[in-house]
């Protein structure tokens, strides 16, 4: 009787200390993972930083304003006046008749150009 | 165990036969017997002790030791929690309003230099003055061998430069890690801003410190490492200072003036929305002081917070609202203003002889200093002190920014009567265009203190008040009609129903002696829509002169105005309000009975 219990005892230790062996490796990796991580979140952040930095950087209203004073053939951007507010009931509703259609249409728009 | 026994038979035999008492013998044994029980339950007794003790004193040694490794040891990061890599950037940003990044942090490299480690001097020299062009190759070369250890070479570069440096292949340049402040938008609200600059340095690191503005005033907080991931939100919006930038930068130019400032308030809260002073800076690239010359000139003084002047007829309001709210006048009361006031030596004049007699409404509309003086003497010096004091005239403004700190109100030291009479019409007492922004807010919001702040404020807080709800919209009208009417009539813009009051003062001379003849602070006063305000906009023109007329003019009527009404149409939209038509002034209904 006494020969088992301390059998199983000892295979007790040996268990336990195999595991804990095991669970030790297991932290010491998981520590070295999460720093890995954490170094990894860094340089997203610090990448996002200068993302953010150079988005606002292009953003700049200088640049802006200069951008659409270059582009303005085909923007046609101006600052927003007063006047540009308008009231909901302004907008007309869509009409409900057919788009007219026409036939045999002659095209003009190139007859101006002809001398 | 086998016990001795207490009487053994030998021994009382033996005593009997004696003749003897064995009784004593039985005694004797027990006694002896007694004796060995002690001995033995001592010894158990102080085993125990001894190992308590042991057991404690292994306790008290292990607490110990522990607090003398805790205290001895360096202490480390904790390596598996997560706060360890929220903290990435040494200075928190700062944001706009809407969030959009007004200064943030980059990182960049430093390049220093170990003489000592150099291989070819000269050639470095040249190959640095080469990417840097502001260096020069002679006095590097000379550093270079002067004997010196170390040499910092460049505070800030950008990373194609760091590569240009590292293709010279010189082991004696060194890098070094360095944290930038940037300041995404250049030029814009650089006064409110301040600037960065580096504090204690070293190679590999070096802090960042604000030098002023915000940066400044909230440098402990913005360094502070618990705040890193929080951005400071200003009240500041970036498309409205962008446009009251542009059209102040525009209208300085147009009338001539040498500097400009700007003060857009939100009426109700104090948020300032936008806050410009120009001429202005690159905070990315701060100017050292100015060494000589006045202080007031140079682009660093932000004439919006730091700029003391006398505000001239923007003060009028005042006097009548005070006039109103102590019921000494009403709009329609008659004020005597045949000129020229007299009082002793002094004379008070108008700028054209307005007849014996205005109301008081007509006294704002037309800008009588005479009518003003009139008012502002029977209100008396001690209720005008209180009433300014309440308005915040008396202190520096409480603005979050350094520099609002030195802005004291400059007073007269005796309040007298004259005194009295000249401040009721801006003359006598200088302040910022920012108390003056704070003054005009209390009229706007319906009569309650207003603080001015940059920081964004989640609800409004109702100051004290300082006048009742009847008087300030009174004088609203008032403002009203000086657009409408009086002198301010460029200010209109249509479907704002801008409200405001204009002053023109003589600048006083440096001596301190008298006024210079042609030398004005044109200020225009307004707010907008007058029938509800939302916020309040000071412009004020540092000597200007149009000069598309026959003869120079410099009132604010011809300068600041226009400008300020330029600002307002820009703005107004940006700002979200929508334009509508201004209510009309019911009719009064007088009730009779039937």
């Amino acid at each position: 009787m006494r020969m088992v219990v301390f059998v199983l005892a000892a295979g007790m230790v040996i268990g336990l200390s195999v595991w804990a062996y095991q669970e030790n490796y297991r932290t010491q990796a998981m520590i070295g993972e999460t720093e890995r991580l954490q170094r990894e979140i860094g340089e997203a952040r610090a990448r996002l930083a200068v993302l953010k930095a150079e988005w606002a950087y292009l953003n700049r209203p200088d640049r802006l304003r200069d951008l659409t004073e270059i582009n303005y053939n085909d923007m046609q951007l101006l600052p927003l006046r007063p006047d540009q507010f308008g009231r909901i009931e302004q907008v007309a509703f869509p009409s409900n008749d057919a788009p007219i259609t026409f036939e045999n249409a002659v095209e003009v728009s190139s007859e101006e150009a002809k001398p | 165990m086998i016990r001795k026994p207490l009487r053994p038979l030998a021994s009382i035999l033996h005593a009997r036969s004696a003749g003897e008492n064995p009784d004593q013998i039985e005694r004797a044994n027990l006694r002896e017997r007694h004796e060995e029980m002690r001995n033995k339950g001592r010894a158990r007794a102080e085993g125990r002790l001894l190992i308590m003790g042991a057991l404690f004193a292994g306790a008290f040694l292990t607490v110990g030791a522990r607090m003398a490794v805790v205290s001895m040891s360096e202490a480390t990061e904790p390596r598996t929690s997560y706060a360890g890599s929220r903290i990435q950037a040494e200075r928190a940003d700062i944001v706009d309003r809407k969030g959009r990044i007004l200064a943030t942090n980059l990182e960049t490299h430093s390049i220093y230099a170990h003489p000592h480690e150099m291989i070819d001097p000269a050639f470095a020299a040249q190959k640095l003055a080469e990417i840097f062009p502001d260096l020069v190759a002679e006095k590097l070369e000379r550093r270079f061998k002067d004997g010196r250890k170390f040499y910092w070479v460049k505070k800030k570069i950008s990373p194609e430069q760091k590569q240009a440096v590292h293709d010279i292949g010189e082991p004696g340049l060194l890098f070094g890690r360095r944290e930038m402040r940037l300041y995404p938008n250049g030029r814009l609200a650089a006064h409110i801003l301040g600037g960065a600059s580096f504090g204690e340095e070293d190679v590999h690191d070096a802090e960042l410190v604000g030098v002023a503005g915000v940066e400044k005033f909230f440098d402990d907080a913005l360094r502070d490492p618990a705040n890193g991931d929080k951005a400071l939100t200003l009240s500041i919006d970036l498309t409205v200072q962008t446009a009251a930038e542009r059209v102040l930068w525009g209208g300085m130019k147009l009338m001539n003036a040498k500097g400009a400032s700007s003060v857009l308030m939100d009426a109700h809260t104090g948020e300032i929305v936008s806050m410009v002073s120009l001429p202005d800076f690159d905070p990315n690239n701060r100017p050292n002081p100015p060494v000589q010359g006045q202080a007031a000139d140079s682009p660093l003084f932000n004439r919006a917070v730091q700029g003391l002047y006398e505000l001239g007829s923007t003060f009028k309001i005042f006097t009548a609202a005070q006039s109103m709210e102590l019921g000494l006048a009403n709009p329609e009361t008659k004020i005597n203003t045949a000129g020229p006031l007299r009082w002793g030596k002094f004379k008070i004049r108008d700028f054209r002889n307005y007849g014996a007699q205005l109301t008081v409404t007509k006294v704002i509309v037309k800008s009588s200093n005479i009518g003003t003086a009139r008012m502002a003497q029977v209100i008396g010096a001690a209720r005008q002190q209180d009433f300014l004091k309440q308005l915040g005239f008396f202190d520096p403004t409480p603005v979050e920014l350094v520099e609002a700190k030195g802005a004291q109100p400059l007073l007269p030291k005796n309040w007298s009567e004259l005194s009295t009479m000249t401040i009721s019409y801006g003359h006598g007492m200088s302040a910022s265009p920012l108390h003056l922004a704070a003054g005009y807010a209390a009229i706007a919001n319906g009569g309650t203190k207003v603080v001015p702040t940059i920081l964004k404020q989640d609800a409004v807080v109702k100051g004290e008040r300082v006048m009742s709800v009847a008087s300030a919209e009174a004088s609203r009208l008032m403002l009203r009609k000086v657009v409408s009417e009086g002198t301010a009539s460029f200010g209109e813009v249509p479907g704002y129903a801008v409200g405001g009051k204009t002053g023109t003062a003589d600048k006083p001379l440096e001596s301190g002696r008298g006024y210079y003849e042609d030398k004005v602070i044109a200020t225009f006063a307004a707010m907008f829509p007058a029938h509800d305000p939302k916020y309040v906009l000071i412009l004020s023109l540092d000597e200007p002169v149009e000069t598309s007329g026959d003869e120079p003019r410099r009132t604010a009527g011809w300068t600041a105005v226009p400008v300020a009404a330029e600002m307002i149409t820009r703005v107004a939209p940006l700002l979200g309000l929508r334009p509508e038509v201004e209510p009309a002034p019911l009719a009064d209904i007088t009730l009779t009975s039937n």
